[in-house]
């Protein structure tokens, strides 16, 4: 060891040169870097927190170790198998419903020219300006179990109406219906912009060899569109284990009757939080979400590695 | 929109897809347009006739209701105004400031950098640990700043706006250095000028979080002071919730809400809490395609 002593104090000299000569795109990064520091890495050190007993006046450091006890509760209660099911089922839904729809949405917006297509973004693009919280509120507006527009409808055709609020069912396909409507605008104008950054000599020369529309969809937009589409897969992946706390929240409107199919991780902490004051089993259930999301991230990156190297997120 | 232009040329007996679009359309606003008949209906005939997208009985009636307290709308719009304001140019200036030096490949730290920054959008300490962060150890509960600290830096805008910055040409910033430019001249004169599309799209999407957020809010704070318009709807729909399901609501305050147009006055004040971004945004709508190009997030 030894003999690289001399060499390893050279390389400390550069690396003091180099930092020397960065000083000043080094002060700029510096807000942000020192920021990050406090705000995101910091609470990593809290996940520790996952096996401790929290006591306020302890701190984090300072209170006691408990081993896995925070998460019994997740292995022994039915609530657990039902918040992980439904998070991971609702998560994908929204994945596959949402990449579907943006990716049709986003292909026919390309197929038509001209003015309206600034028209239909914008009109996509509405719900994703609003806050859930609103979104809440609409929902109520057609679901309301005396007045709401729906049942009014179903009335008006004959039909029986229903209390949505306190059925389960029925959330299965609302749930989803507004995380799309919600959303798709935003992926939809994504996808439109790398459908737009394609070369558009690919389908001049497609046309020239007489290619049908359909066949320049599916042999030059969406195998072009796949690294695209394959970077936002692996991001929704790594959100897979959480919930999307305000459209489960607000949009079943926190009913208790309704839990067994819209609770998901999320709602399911913050209830532990606000009404039990459950700091421990929160902590368990926040450190499954954080290190089962970078799995599944890392592992669907490794996945796509694998196919095909240049696909790959990092 | 240079962009648009490099379309192929299309033909124009495209209906069918404009017909699709309008249906779409319509399913993205009908929603807007039930809310807005409903705040304008008389509760009499909401309770009667139900919503209506067509109101039988027109009247202003929750629009007064909303606004004969203007101190609790007034306190919490100069909540949301101020930490929207406050928090986008701030959020902008952090953003752009660790961005740019992201996006210099000549810088020596620009990889870890990036991956100090992109980290972070893979792997969190979750909710509590912030919290106990926020509340134990900064003691920001009941501050403005609960407000505006956790939207402060998303690594998604820092990405759009490095990839943004990535394609600006690097001659620029040679020559300015050539010229004995710092880089904080560089930074100041050349590369924030430079930036207005991508900056313009960002604000929107940064101001837009800060307006709709009621997270942070439902999580810091209790203080009436401080309380924004998001989490001011949520805590009226849970009260008239509270007033309307509990027994205790039946003997005293029930006379009282019998006559309070609940429905409508819900509608409404949805309406006065939201409405101003849903007027806003279409001006911002010609940056959009320039600005976010998600496409280049790699490396």
């Amino acid at each position: 060891m030894t003999t690289s002593q001399p060499f390893r104090k050279r390389r400390l000299l550069q690396e003091f040169k180099h930092l020397r000569k960065n000083r000043e795109l080094l002060l700029l990064a510096m807000p942000g870097f020192l920021f990050e520091l406090v705000i995101a890495y910091l609470p990593m050190i809290g996940l520790i927190l996952a096996f401790k007993y929290f006591r306020y006046d302890q701190g984090i450091l300072g209170s006691k170790w408990v081993g896995l006890k925070n998460f019994e509760f997740l292995f022994k209660s039915q609530d657990a198998i039902r918040i992980i099911r439904n998070t991971l089922l609702y998560n994908m839904t929204y994945i596959v419903l949402g990449t579907l729809a943006a990716l049709v949405l986003s292909i026919m917006l390309y197929e038509v020219s001209g003015r309206m297509v600034k028209v239909y973004q914008t009109t996509l693009f509405l719900p994703y300006f609003i806050s859930l919280v609103l979104v809440g509120y609409i929902t109520y507006a057609f679901l309301e179990h005396k007045s709401g527009y729906l049942n009014r409808l179903l009335q008006d055709i004959g039909l029986s109406p229903h209390k949505w609020y306190f059925e389960t069912t029925p959330w299965l396909v609302i749930l989803p219906l507004v995380a799309v409507w919600k959303s798709v605008g935003f992926s939809t104008l994504i996808y439109y912009a790398g459908i737009v950054g394609i070369n558009t000599d690919y389908y001049e020369a497609a046309k020239l060899d007489g290619a049908s529309r359909l066949q320049m969809i599916f042999r030059i937009t969406l195998p072009l569109l796949k690294p695209l589409i394959i970077v936002v897969f692996i991001l929704g992946l790594g959100n897979i284990f959480r919930g999307d706390f305000g459209l489960h929240y607000f949009v079943p409107n926190n009913a208790g009757a309704n839990l067994a199919t819209t609770d998901v991780i999320d709602t399911y902490v913050y209830r532990a939080l606000s009404k039990l004051g459950d700091i421990n089993s929160g902590a368990a259930v926040g450190f499954l979400q954080s290190v089962v999301g970078l799995i599944t991230i890392v592992s669907a990156n490794a996945a796509v590695r694998r196919i095909d190297e240049e696909n790959a997120l990092f | 929109m240079e962009l648009a232009l490099a379309k192929p040329v299309k033909s124009a007996s495209n209906w069918y897809i404009h017909l699709f679009f309008t249906l779409i359309c319509l399913f993205m606003i009908i929603p807007f347009v039930l809310v807005i008949a409903v705040s304008l209906t008389s509760e009499n005939s909401l309770l009667h006739d139900g919503y209506r997208f067509i109101p039988k009985e027109l009247s202003l009636e929750a629009y007064r209701i909303v606004l004969k307290s203007p101190e609790i709308w007034l306190k919490s719009y100069g909540v949301t105004i101020a930490i929207t304001v406050v928090g986008t140019a701030t959020s902008l200036l952090f953003t752009t400031l660790t961005a740019y030096p992201m996006s210099r490949r000549d810088f020596r730290y620009h990889r870890p950098l990036t991956f100090y920054i992109f980290f972070t959008l893979l792997f969190n300490g979750g909710t509590i640990p912030f919290y106990i962060l926020m509340t134990q150890y900064l003691h920001l509960k009941n501050s403005i700043l609960a407000l505006i600290i956790p939207l402060l830096m998303n690594p998604f805008n820092i990405i759009i706006m490095k990839s943004y910055l990535d394609k600006m040409s690097v001659e620029i910033i040679e020559s300015a250095k050539i010229d004995g430019s710092s880089e904080f001249r560089i930074f100041y004169r050349i590369i924030l000028p430079l930036s207005t599309p991508a900056l313009a799209t960002l604000s929107l999407f940064i101001s837009f979080a800060y307006w709709n957020d009621w997270f942070n809010a439902l999580l810091f704070i209790d203080d009436n002071k401080y309380v924004p318009l998001q989490l001011l709807l949520v805590r009226i729909l849970s009260q008239i919730e509270f007033l309307a399901n509990s027994p205790l609501a039946e003997t005293a305050s029930k006379l009282q809400f019998a006559n309070f147009p609940t429905l409508s006055v819900r509608m409404a004040m949805a309406l006065v809490a939201g409405g101003p971004m849903m007027v806003m945004f279409p001006f911002f709508q010609k940056y959009f395609i320039k600005g976010i190009t998600v496409g280049s997030l790699k490396n």
